[in-house]
This record gives C-alpha cells, sequence and structure tokens, in this order.
C-alpha cells in the first residue's frame, strides 16, 4: 500500500534523531491533545488528556513500523490516543470501586410488577415477565459463576470491560471471550428450545406509545 | 428479576441482553482486534462510505462492546477537528 506523501514526512520525521524528531512530537503532542479536547474534553481535565498524549506518543513510536498506511497516520495516531485517554478516565472513575462495592439496587427479590409499566398492554407484560424469568433461569443454568459475575458488573452496574477485567485478574480481551462463550450458550439454549432470539427480542421490543 | 445474589436485571437489561444473544457469532473479535481496525472503520465511516460492509466484524463488535464503542464514537469527533481544518485551509 503506498503511503501519502505527507504520512512518509510523518513517519521519516519521527524515526529521526534530534531536532527533526523533537519537532514532529512537539507538532503531534498538539493535534493528538486538541482531538482529545475536543472529543472529551467535556468528561476529562486537561491534565489527564496531557498523560494519554503522553502515554500515546510512547506507544506511536515504539509502533512506527505497524502504521501500514490503511488509514490516515493522524486518524491511526488519535486512534491510540483515544484508548489510552478513555483507560485512564475509566479507572479515574472506577478506582474506589471493587466488584464486592457493587450492591443490589434493594429488596432481595424485587417484585416484577415494579419494573414494568402500569396500564400497558397486559397480554405482553405476562409474556415480558414469563420470558424474563426464563432468561435468568437460562443465565443461572448455562453461565459459570465467573461469566455471571462479569455479565452483572457490566450489564447492570455499568462497569468498563477493562475495570472488571482488572478486579477478576485477567484482560479485556479474555473477558470478551468470556461473555462471547456466555452468549453463545444462552443463543444455543435458546434455540434448542424453538425460540429464535430474535422473536424473544421482539417481544421486548414495542415502543413506548401514549400514555 | 433477580439473580441468586439479588443483583438486579430489569426489563432493559434483558432486552440488551437479547438483542446482544441475536447479534452473537461463533466468531468475533477481541477488543484489540477491533481496535486494530478502527482507524479505517472511522475515516470510512466519516466518509460515508459503507463501513458496515467492508469491516462487517468490525460493526458487529461496535454493536455489542459499549467499550468499544465509546472508543469509535470519541475517534470520530476527535477526527472532525482535523476535518475542520482542512476544510478551513481550502477556501
Amino acid at each position: 500500500m503506498t503511503i501519502p506523501h505527507a504520512d512518509e514526512a510523518w513517519l521519516s520525521a519521527l524515526q529521526a534523531s534530534g531536532p527533526q524528531q523533537t519537532e514532529a512530537l512537539v507538532m503531534l503532542r498538539a493535534l493528538l491533545l486538541r482531538g482529545l479536547e475536543y472529543a472529551l474534553g467535556d468528561r476529562a481535565d486537561r491534565g489527564l488528556l496531557e498523560d494519554a498524549v503522553q502515554e500515546a506518543l510512547v506507544k506511536i513510536l515504539k509502533h512506527l513500523d505497524t502504521f501500514q498506511g490503511r488509514s490516515r497516520f493522524l486518524t491511526w495516531a488519535q486512534k491510540i490516543a483515544v484508548r489510552e485517554a478513555l483507560t485512564l478516565m475509566r479507572r479515574r472513575a472506577w478506582k474506589d470501586v471493587s466488584l464486592e462495592d457493587l450492591h443490589p439496587a434493594g429488596v432481595e427479590d424485587a417484585t416484577p410488577s415494579v419494573l414494568f409499566d402500569m396500564g400497558r398492554n397486559p397480554e405482553r407484560q405476562a409474556t415480558q415477565k414469563d420470558l424474563m424469568t426464563l432468561v435468568m433461569r437460562l443465565i443461572q443454568e448455562e453461565l459459570t459463576p465467573k461469566q455471571r459475575r462479569a455479565l452483572m458488573a457490566i450489564a447492570v452496574y455499568g462497569m468498563p470491560l477493562e475495570e472488571v477485567a482488572r478486579r477478576m485478574n485477567t484482560n479485556r480481551n479474555a473477558l470478551y471471550k468470556l461473555l462471547h462463550d456466555a452468549r453463545r450458550r444462552l443463543k444455543a439454549r435458546l434455540e434448542a428450545m424453538g425460540l429464535s432470539p430474535g422473536e424473544v427480542l421482539g417481544v421486548f421490543q414495542e415502543p413506548h406509545g401514549p400514555r | 428479576m433477580t439473580d441468586g445474589k439479588g443483583h438486579i436485571l430489569g426489563p432493559e437489561q434483558i432486552r440488551q441482553l437479547l438483542a446482544h444473544v441475536a447479534r452473537t457469532l461463533p466468531r468475533e473479535l477481541t477488543c484489540d482486534e477491533c481496535l486494530e481496525e478502527l482507524d479505517r472503520f472511522a475515516e470510512m465511516t466519516l466518509a460515508g462510505r459503507p463501513a458496515e460492509e467492508a469491516l462487517p466484524l468490525v460493526a458487529q463488535h461496535l454493536a455489542i462492546c459499549r467499550d468499544c464503542r465509546e472508543e469509535f464514537e470519541a475517534l470520530l469527533r476527535a477526527l472532525q477537528v482535523f476535518l475542520e481544518g482542512e476544510n478551513e485551509a481550502a477556501s
């Protein structure tokens, strides 16, 4: 793949030593920081974003030879910076939360009717309730304790994957695979019962009508 | 609906889980595999080209993985700064 001239210039400057490299790094730092501030400035302070850019520059220099020109150099670099920034933001946001801190919302056995809108289609409510009971049963039967724990942390409490992964002494990719396996098991069980996941989903997808 | 430990899964969470189950494929990208293609996917998206057709596994991963989707959306916004700069330079 031919790398565009502008990108060639970036690569050769960053691979050089001395003032040429320094100048390129200064420019790249400014550009990446500007992109991060535009994208994430409302949710992260400048100090964090500067740290993210610094981490990104280290990775960019280390992995320059993996840039293949399938996108523009700045796109590739910005992607690395975005990942660093969000990793830092997530770590900061969740730093004081352990998995054990994730308390259930309240009553041990919340009555399903509390979770439904009142005054809507009662037949659909009954079907939703049946299917919710079924899905919960399948989760209990099919998923390992590790999978249930991860699923609850992510789906119920909104914990980011990498935060859950670290607390479970694994990494984001391995955790994604763990949850992928969980989804495959649920899918297989539903299909074995003659229920397509799409059909079951349809029962939950009625848009809110006027009240 | 509670699991054995009393964590509550509401209808919306079950709906979302079922949506993900419905989209589940035998083989999916990991987050790092998705990240590897995210720059290309983002550029195609911004150029109005059919990124989902060209990189369907990326699209599928982004539909399911909240964290990768957040990274993708942030990347799209960050890139718009450069696009605006280019538009200014061209005019």
